[in-house]
Parts: structure tokens; sequence; C-alpha cells
């Protein structure tokens, strides 16, 4: 049955925060990047080029246990929106649909494993993406999952693979492993402390990238950033893997002190930021995206300094999720101009949190 | 401004001013709220500032005579030297073949080696040289999980060895 509606909730069991240290990391992804024999792939492939490897990939469907009663959604054949939300949920990339709002290139498709958090881009940059989203720090289980998938992938397709430079890839920067891992956190201690600076200095000399997202007058956009492995060539997956895992909890202690010093030293700036958030959140009529995204960081951060009481990381993932464009039309079931979605953004947040209960501050 | 449109999907109009860091440099970009959540919240496109590769691309341009003629192209797919740097994106697995002299150094430079250490396909029909070095790196994966004490992972390797020596 491939019709998103069958599996509505597909791609959100990271939400649950139930991974290791889930108030800090948000999520863990691992993907793999593979291409398969004969065909051209990326810009240079032609439709038939496409449409051979979908019907490559189609034919394995049934034979891989991990594929089998999945869920295949070719890109041309959904509507607008939901290719949105499936953008929303980080599920598809703006790649894979095409970079205008017309038709997504033909042969484009994701399949969705039963097992959640498994999914196979078809035809994005290269013929295929294999990735898997856990909840909070799980490098070396997320790893697993898409290493099960590729072996049993593998055992059915032509990979093109090289007996020097390893999985060939579209992009050079992807080749030998093909693995790329990443850990989206959380990082407000380091930002107010401007200690942050320096701990993403770090990151670049020992070989990880990172991104972070400035708003205007250059104030970080929710204080989250991604931090990745930035070579793939030359060391073995696990290694890999197991170096950024040692980093990124090298990141959080060095988060888990600045919080502790901000405590220390500006107790009441703090959890006045944070009881504004809230508020704001609470009782807001209307707010931007930016707007939410800062103060769905600061009442975050409260959660995980234990200043406001009762209130959980999953309802703080959902509304992350839920109040993006695509997810709010969804629920109204029309399209929103910009004034409207800020108003219906609005409405959900205090919905959600209503239905928390009120939240009483420690004496 | 109705034809202020959006950096990254040109379609929708641009409301979001933001300012990517990524690894020291910096891209400001007007965005829709679409594409603005895409790229604030966890993304799964690919970092762009990231390697050095548009720098390296630039100096194959500059490299002597006959070394970089920019006309080569690969036979399977067409791609020329001249489109490869423009995009930094290769056309097919026999570009490898095509450019290899350019990748070996660029590979170099991007990842300080060329020598893929990972993971060893094994293809439908392998060939004896094949089926051993998978076998080396499912060894050396194995040895590596057993002595991380990560048994569950060390089983599972078990099996993949087993499996290899019944072919
Ligand atoms: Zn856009
Ligand atoms: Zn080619």
């Amino acid at each position: 049955m491939n019709d998103f509606t069958t599996i509505p909730d597909y791609g959100l069991s990271w939400l649950e925060a139930s991974g290791e240290h889930s108030d800090i990391v948000l999520s863990t992804r691992v993907r793999l990047a593979r291409n398969l024999q004969g065909h051209a792939f990326g810009a240079r492939a032609r439709v038939n080029d496409r449409q051979a490897v979908l019907a490559n990939f189609k034919g394995v469907l049934g034979r891989s246990e991990s594929l089998m009663n999945g869920t295949l959604l070719e890109m041309p054949d959904l509507g607008p929106r939901t290719r949105r939300i499936l953008l929303e949920r980080r599920l598809v990339t703006s790649d894979l649909l095409g970079k205008t709002e017309g038709d997504p290139p033909v042969g484009t498709a994701v399949h969705f494993s039963h097992r959640d958090p498994l999914s196979v881009m078809v035809n994005e940059e290269d013929h295929l993406r294999i990735q898997s989203l856990l909840s909070g720090l799980r490098l070396q289980e997320s790893w697993r999952i898409v290493d099960e998938l590729d072996e049993e992938l593998g055992r059915e397709l032509p990979y093109a693979f090289h007996h020097e430079f390893g999985f060939l890839t579209s992009c050079p920067t992807n080749v030998g492993s093909g693995l790329r891992a990443s850990v989206f956190m959380h990082l407000p201690g380091l930002v107010l402390t401007k200690e942050i600076g320096k701990v993403l200095q770090s990151l670049a000399q020992v070989g990880l990238t990172f991104r972070g997202l400035y708003g205007e007058g250059s104030e970080v956009v929710g204080n989250f950033f991604q931090v990745s492995n930035q070579t793939t060539l030359g060391k073995s997956e696990e290694d890999l893997v197991d170096h950024l895992d040692k980093i990124v909890r090298q990141v959080i202690q060095y988060e888990i002190q600045a919080r502790q010093v901000l405590l220390r030293d500006a107790r009441g700036v703090t959890e006045d930021k944070i009881w504004r958030a809230y508020g704001l959140l609470r009782y807001a009529r209307a707010l931007s995206f930016e707007e939410l995204m800062n103060l769905l960081s600061g009442v975050r951060l409260g959660l995980s300094l234990k200043l406001l009481p009762g209130l959980r990381v999953y309802t703080l993932n959902k509304m992350m999720i839920f109040t993006q464009s695509a997810h709010l039309e969804q629920a109204v079931g029309r399209d929103l101009e910009s004034e409207e979605r800020d108003s219906h953004r609005a409405a959900y947040v205090r919905r959600v949190l209503a239905s928390e209960g009120d939240i009483t501050p420690n004496p | 401004m109705p034809d202020d449109l959006c950096d990254n999907c040109g379609s929708r109009p641009a409301t979001v001013n933001l300012t990517q860091i990524e690894n020291n440099e910096m891209f400001s970009y007007h965005l829709c709220e679409d594409c603005a959540a895409e790229k604030g919240l966890e993304t799964t496109s690919e970092p762009s500032g990231s390697s050095p590769l548009p720098d390296f691309l630039a100096q194959i341009g500059d490299e002597p005579r006959g070394e970089g003629d920019p006309d080569s192209e690969c036979s399977f797919c067409g791609l020329t030297l001249t489109v490869f740097r423009e995009t930094g994106r290769l056309g097919c697995p026999h570009c490898y073949e095509t450019f290899e002299s350019h990748l070996r150094r660029l590979l170099r430079r991007v990842h300080g080696g060329t020598k893929h250490v990972g993971k060893i396909y094994l293809p439908p029909d392998p060939t004896v040289s094949e089926m051993e070095k998978r076998m080396e790196a499912l060894r050396r994966k194995l040895h590596r999980a057993v002595e991380a004490e990560d048994f569950e992972r060390a089983a599972e390797l078990r099996d993949r060895i087993h499996s290899l020596e019944l072919v």
C-alpha cells in the first residue's frame, strides 16, 4: 500500500526521547551512500538510469527481511503537502524532491522499513541512501541497523565498489565507507557562557564537522548544532562512529559544566529566561518559527535543569515537529498564509502545554 | 517584494534571514519557512562548506598541460573535468577510473588517504581474492568487537564469517 496516510507516525519514534542523554542529544542519524554498477548517478543519471535503479530496488523488497512489509513511496505520486511533511520529518531531502516546487524527478522514492527508524532514499544524489534515525545518543546501534540492511541489499544488488576507494559515491567527500554519522545537539549552556566558539573550533581540529544556525543579530536559533564525521575514507565504519561518539560525549560534559556555571553565577537570570520562555509559549497568540525555536530552547534548558517539573522532553520534541508549516496545514486541512501559520502555531503550542497541566515552580 | 524568493527552493517567498556556520565559514541565506525549518533543525543535506573540494577543484584548473585536460571525458556518462570542477560531483562509477589521477590527489587532500579500510563488498560471483579480503575485514571487525566486549556484535560478525566459509 503506497500511501503515507497508512503510516502517519513514521519517522517520529525519536520523539520519545528514550535514548541516552536525550535532553541534550535530540537524535542520532547514520546514513550509508551506495550506488549500483552500470548506471549514472546524481545529475548525470537519465530517466532510464533512475527507472532501472528503482526497478532493481523494488525487486529486492520481497527478499529482504528488513524491507519486507515496509512502505515504498514514489515521490511523483505524492501530493505537495505530503512531500513537505516528509521533508519536515527529515525522511527525505530537498534534493530528492527536486529543487523547485514542480514534480519530483522520475524514479525518486523513499522506502520505510517496518522497523521504524530505518529508511532508504532511492535516486537521491546517490542511488541509495540508507539511514536510521534514533532518539538520543545511540551511534553504534544506529550504525548496526543500517549495516544489517546494507548486508541484505548488497547480497542482491550489484554495488559499485572499488578495490582501493571502496564504495563509490557521487561526491568524492562520501567515498570509501559512504558513512555519515551525525548527532543533533542542544547546547544552550555553551552558547550562553560564550564557550561555544572554542568547542566548535576544537571539533574541526579532530576531523568533525558541525553546523549551527544563526538568525538576525547573530543569535543562535534554538541553540541547535549538528555534529558529523568529516571524512569517510581510510577509517573503518566502527572507528568513524566511535570517534564521533567519544567527542560528542566530551561536548556533553562541557555542556553540563556550562549549565552548572550558569546556575552558580547567573541563577536568577537563567531562571527568568526559562520561565519567560514557558510563559510566552503557554499564552502567546502568534509565534514565528524562529521565535518558537528560541523559546523551546529556553524551556528545554529549564527541563534539563529540573526547573520546570512535570514537563517531558517528548512534549518539546513533538512541538518542534508538529509546528512546522506542512504539519500545521495537515492538521487544519488546508494551506495557510504566513500570519495564519503563526497563529495556528501558537494555538497548537498552547493546546499541547495546557494538556500537560500546570507547572508549579519549586518553592 | 513579491519576487523575493527563497534561496533554497526558489519557489516560496523568503521570510527568514539565516546565517549558517559550517566549520568557521558563514553562509547567509534568505529562506522560506519550510527551508528554514529544514536547515535549522536536523538536516539530511550534505554540509556544503565542510570540505576543501572547491579549492581543490579550482586548483585542478591550474595544472600543467596534459595532466588536467579539461576536455577529458568519461566514456560511460560523458562527464568532463570542466563539469566536475563546477559541480564537485562525479557522474558514474566509471568516472573514478577516467579521472583516477585527479581523484587520487583529491582524496588524499579531503580524506588524508586513498585506501578504504571499512566494509568489503562481496559481488554476486566473488573471486577468491575478493572473498579473502572480505574475510579479513570481517575478522578485523570481530577482533574489535571482542576487545570491546560487545558480544552481541561479535556473534553477528561470526555469523557473517561462517556464511562466507560455507561458500
Ligand atoms: Zn524555500
Ligand atoms: Zn562517468
